[in-house]
This record gives C-alpha cells, sequence and structure tokens, in this order.
C-alpha cells in the first residue's frame, strides 16, 4: 500500500514531530500544564532556523531556535509565576505575541524559502545516501528522549516532577514552584522550537502558520502512545511519546494515500484528544475505573 | 537550637474577622529537645508551625535556628534544614512517583551542595533499602512502586523517613498519627519515637493524646490563645496524671475538654 517512500517519510516526520510530543510530555503530563505557547514556539523556531540557515549558518540555527523557544517559554512562565495569570492564558498570551515576533524574524513576510540553500539535510547528503534525512531527525528525537528521561531522575528534574504531581508536598518542601515551573517550561520549548526548526530545514521552507493547532497534535501523539505501551516508568513513556508520533504520522499518510483532504486532520486530531482526555471521567461517572 | 523570641501574629487585621492567632509567644528548644504540644483547636499550635516553617511571616518577634534568624527567610529555603509532617497521608509523598523516587527527592533537595543535576548513586538507593527495611513495612522490595499504591500508614511512614533521610535541625509533627487508624498510628509512632532518639533529631509534636504527649519526648507544653500557658518537663512531667493535667487546664479556663483530649 505504501511505497518505501512514503514509509521512511512518515518515520522522518514522526521522529520530528515526536519532539513536540516530548515536550507536552514535559509541560502537560510532568508538570500538568496545558501550554498554548506551543503552537507559536513552534513557528519560533521555524522562523529562526529559516532565517539563520538562510544567512548561511544551518548548524547555528538549531541552538539559536532553542534558545528562542526557550525564550518564549520564559514569559509564559513568568506571567504565570509572577504575574499569576492562569497557565493556559498565559500561554495564548505568549502564543499571540509571538505571531508579531515569528513575523519580524522572518523580516515581515509570512514565509522563508531555504530553495537551493544549504540546509543540515544538504550538507549531510553526501554521507548518508538515502536516509540523508532519517538519520539525523532519529538521532536528534533519541538524544532528546534519552537527555529528558535522564534529566527527570535528577535533583531539577524530580522536583519539576513533584511540582506537578503533588503541589501540597511541595509547598511544604525545599522546592521553588515558579523556579521548576520556569525551568520546565523553558525546556518544553525549546524542544518544541527544535522540532519546528527540523522541520523547516527539512521542508525547506518556514511558514507563519506551521505551528498552528500544534498543541492538539503534540497530545494526540502523546496519547496514541500512551495507548499502545504499557503503563511504566519514565523511560517507556519518553518512547510513548515518539512511537505515538511515528503512529499519527502514518494514520495521516494513510489518510492522504485515501485522498482525505488535509483539511479534515486537524479535526480528527481533535476528536482524538477529546475523547482520549475524556474517556476516563466518562466511565467514572458509569461507576467503572478510572485510569489514573 | 530553636528560639522563638515574642512573636506576634494577627491576621485579618482591622476587620471583623481579626484573630490574634500568636500572642507574644516565646520558646526555646535546646538541641535534641522533643517537645509535644496540647491545647484545643485555635490554640494556636499549627499558626506557630507555619511561622516556624515560614508559610507566612509573623508580625513581630524573631524565629532562631541553630543560631541563625530565619524570621524573613522564604519556606522553601527553611525547609532544607525542617522537616514538616501534617495530618494528611497524602500531602507528603508525591503519588504518581515511586517509593524510590520520592526518597530520592528528599534526599537530593536535603543535601546541600549537590548540584541541581545529582542522581543518587547504586550505593545511595541501597541506604535507602535499608532505611526502608526498619520501617518493618516491608517496602524495602517494593521502591519501583508507585507512592499512589501505599496505604495511608505506609505513606505517613515513607514521609516520615523522607523527612529525616537527611538529619534536619528541626522537625515538626503536625498531628501526624491522627488521620490513621489506632494499630497504624501506633505503630508510626514508635517508628518517630525510634528515628527522632537514633538521630537525636529536635522536635516540636502536636497531638491531642495527651497519653502520647506525656510518654513521648522530654517536655510537654500547653497553648491557648496563641500562647503556652503551661509547661511541663522532667519529675513533674513523669509523674503527672492525666486528670491533673485537665485540672491545670481548666484553671486556664478552658471549659471544652473533648476538643482537648480526643483520647479516652
Amino acid at each position: 500500500m505504501f511505497s518505501t517512500a512514503a514509509l521512511i517519510s512518515a518515520l522522518e516526520l514522526g521522529c520530528i514531530y515526536s519532539l513536540v510530543a516530548l515536550a507536552l510530555f514535559l509541560s502537560f503530563r510532568v508538570l500538568n500544564i496545558a501550554d498554548m505557547t506551543t503552537n507559536g514556539a513552534f513557528t519560533l523556531g521555524a522562523a529562526v532556523s529559516a532565517t539563520i540557515a538562510l544567512a548561511g549558518h544551518p548548524f547555528l540555527a538549531f541552538p539559536a531556535a532553542m534558545l528562542a523557544g526557550a525564550a518564549a517559554g520564559f514569559i509564559t512562565a513568568l506571567l504565570q509565576t509572577k504575574f499569576r495569570i492562569p497557565s493556559i492564558l498565559a500561554g495564548i498570551i505568549t502564543d499571540t505575541g509571538l505571531y508579531t515576533v515569528n513575523l519580524a524574524v522572518m523580516g515581515f513576510s509570512s514565509n522563508v524559502s531555504l530553495l537551493k540553500k544549504a540546509t543540515l539535510f544538504t550538507i549531510l547528503k553526501p554521507y548518508l545516501g538515502t536516509y540523508y534525512r532519517l538519520v539525523p531527525v532519529a538521532i536528534a528525537t533519541a538524544l532528546a528522549a534519552i537527555l529528558m528521561v535522564l534529566f527527570l531522575k535528577t535533583r531539577l528534574g524530580l522536583s519539576i516532577r513533584a511540582t506537578g504531581d503533588n503541589p501540597d508536598m511541595v509547598r511544604a518542601s525545599s522546592i521553588n514552584t515558579s523556579f521548576t515551573i520556569t525551568v520546565g517550561l523553558c525546556i518544553a520549548n525549546a524542544c518544541t522550537a527544535l522540532s519546528g526548526a527540523l522541520l523547516a530545514q527539512y521542508q525547506k521552507t518556514a511558514e507563519i502558520n506551521l505551528g498552528s493547532g500544534m498543541v492538539i497534535i503534540g497530545l494526540a501523539s502523546l496519547i496514541i502512545g500512551e495507548a499502545v505501551l504499557p503503563k511504566g516508568k519514565i523511560w517507556i513513556k519518553a518512547v510513548g511519546a515518539i512511537v505515538g508520533s511515528i503512529i499519527y504520522r502514518f494514520i495521516i499518510a494513510v489518510a492522504l494515500r485515501l485522498d482525505l483532504p488535509s483539511e479534515c486532520l486537524k479535526l480528527i486530531s481533535a476528536v482524538i484528544v477529546a475523547l482520549a482526555i475524556g474517556l476516563p471521567a466518562i466511565q467514572i461517572k458509569k461507576g467503572g475505573k478510572a485510569k489514573c | 537550637m530553636l528560639t522563638l523570641n515574642h512573636i506576634s501574629k494577627t491576621f485579618a487585621p482591622g476587620t471583623v474577622n481579626e484573630k490574634r492567632a500568636l500572642n507574644d509567644l516565646s520558646l526555646h528548644l535546646a538541641p535534641g529537645d522533643f517537645v509535644t504540644v496540647l491545647g484545643s483547636n485555635g490554640a494556636g499550635k499549627s499558626t506557630m508551625f507555619n511561622a516556624i516553617a515560614g508559610t507566612f511571616q509573623p508580625d513581630s518577634g524573631q524565629v532562631i535556628l541553630d543560631g541563625m534568624d530565619i524570621t524573613r527567610l522564604p519556606d522553601y529555603k527553611r525547609s532544607k534544614f525542617i522537616g514538616r509532617m501534617f495530618q494528611d497521608p497524602l500531602k507528603g509523598t508525591a503519588p504518581n512517583m515511586t517509593i524510590e523516587e520520592n526518597l530520592a527527592l528528599a534526599y537530593l533537595r536535603a543535601s546541600n551542595a549537590r548540584s541541581p543535576f545529582s542522581m543518587v548513586s547504586a550505593a545511595e538507593r541501597q541506604e535507602f533499602r535499608e532505611k526502608l527495611a526498619q520501617l518493618g513495612l516491608g517496602l524495602e522490595d517494593r521502591m519501583n512502586t508507585v507512592v499512589g499504591l501505599l496505604s495511608g500508614g505506609q505513606r505517613q511512614a515513607l514521609t516520615l523517613l523522607m523527612a529525616t533521610l537527611v538529619t534536619p535541625k528541626l522537625l515538626l509533627l503536625d498531628e501526624h498519627t491522627a488521620a490513621l487508624d489506632p494499630a497504624t498510628a501506633e505503630k508510626v509512632l514508635n517508628l518517630t519515637r525510634q528515628i527522632v532518639a537514633e538521630n537525636s533529631i529536635t522536635c516540636l509534636m502536636i497531638t491531642h493524646n495527651v497519653q502520647s504527649a506525656l510518654q513521648l519526648g522530654n517536655r510537654t507544653i500547653m497553648m491557648k490563645d496563641g500562647q503556652i500557658i503551661l509547661e511541663l518537663s522532667g519529675q513533674r512531667r513523669s509523674t503527672i496524671t492525666t486528670e491533673e493535667l485537665l485540672q491545670a487546664f481548666h484553671q486556664h479556663g478552658v471549659d471544652n475538654d473533648r476538643i482537648l483530649f480526643s483520647a479516652e
């Protein structure tokens, strides 16, 4: 049903987008914050990456994009912890502001094209052959997942997990929640921006609406991953985020194959997320056991 | 070890709800003192703990711990050296983290010199196992179980271990066995006695149980209206009966002893 090329491309996109799922794993599952900055941070990463690659620095583009993403996360955290704005609203405020920032990064143009420009992938192409796109994105994803899992076992990582898990406990222990929330959101959005940065160089273009709906896509991937893998340790959850993203991309590949208009996909994603997050509540009402 | 110097705190000053919660309260604890705190509801016991832990800052007075004035130190900085336990067993542990992760967090937070990126070593994990085994609850074989699956008593015992894993300068126990069934409460109390004695921890314990107030520790204080109205130690404390204590309390105008004495 699929050509090898279509398979590989689904794998590649799955790897790239799994960074968003990993970011949401950190913000949504670990910190218990639905971080709306994600949409804007994804576009920001793409915009920064494309603009810097256009200037001839395709490698520098990635750390720069991550730094920009972390800055966006920092703003959201600041609004939330210092100005006591509810977390969802804080994310939406940053996301709204980022629209203008993203346009500015791209020189007040709605897109940047990297056609015939050097990107990470064109530079690696002579060495890696057919897999010149899959290898670097797979490495980036694996590295991000490993670092994330290791980080969550450190003193700071455990503190961030406790912040999301039991606010009562954290208040009575030596954890500064403003700090843990800030670090968590910075890392999550740096991860999201890296995803956008990879995608921009991958498809040789950045565009202002690239990140729209990214929160929902990321959550859908995360939830698919949780559904197919057993519950368990942190590293299983991180692998789940990656597996879920790849499955999500395969679903989209099937949909495209069936000539389903791509405009439908966001509605499908929204339904998946609403059902997956809502189902436990429905089961509780029926008297069944809730998943925890 | 701990000195409270003329602490006062009024909540909602200038309103009809004005409440003078702590009234020129002074208390001194020598290193290794284990003081039990009695008093009816609203006497200011928990408020005193909050003042020590830094939940709020007093209107006047000083909190001095181990020679350091911590009156203006934010609560999360104080809790590096002050361990605290509450009545609610759910408050002290993170339910979706494993026993080992909870212990690791407590351990890494309290050991000051560690970097934010430090992790526990295999040797430290082994140490956790041994300390868990000392609780006698079989938890040492369930290090990878999430804490949410444990019973209230098990969680409270774990919280106690977490609070004392790195010996704190001061341990605050706020009715930490009140929500447990009698047998479990007894067990947690014994563990408390054992752990506090082994590490000679300076400790304050609020309780409504007069018997345990007199049995545990070396001093007992009674509070009313944000002040200490009675202090017992030494000979007098070891010979006083529940009835005499009750009498002493009545002299200070406490009429409802049911609030004070939950046991018997």
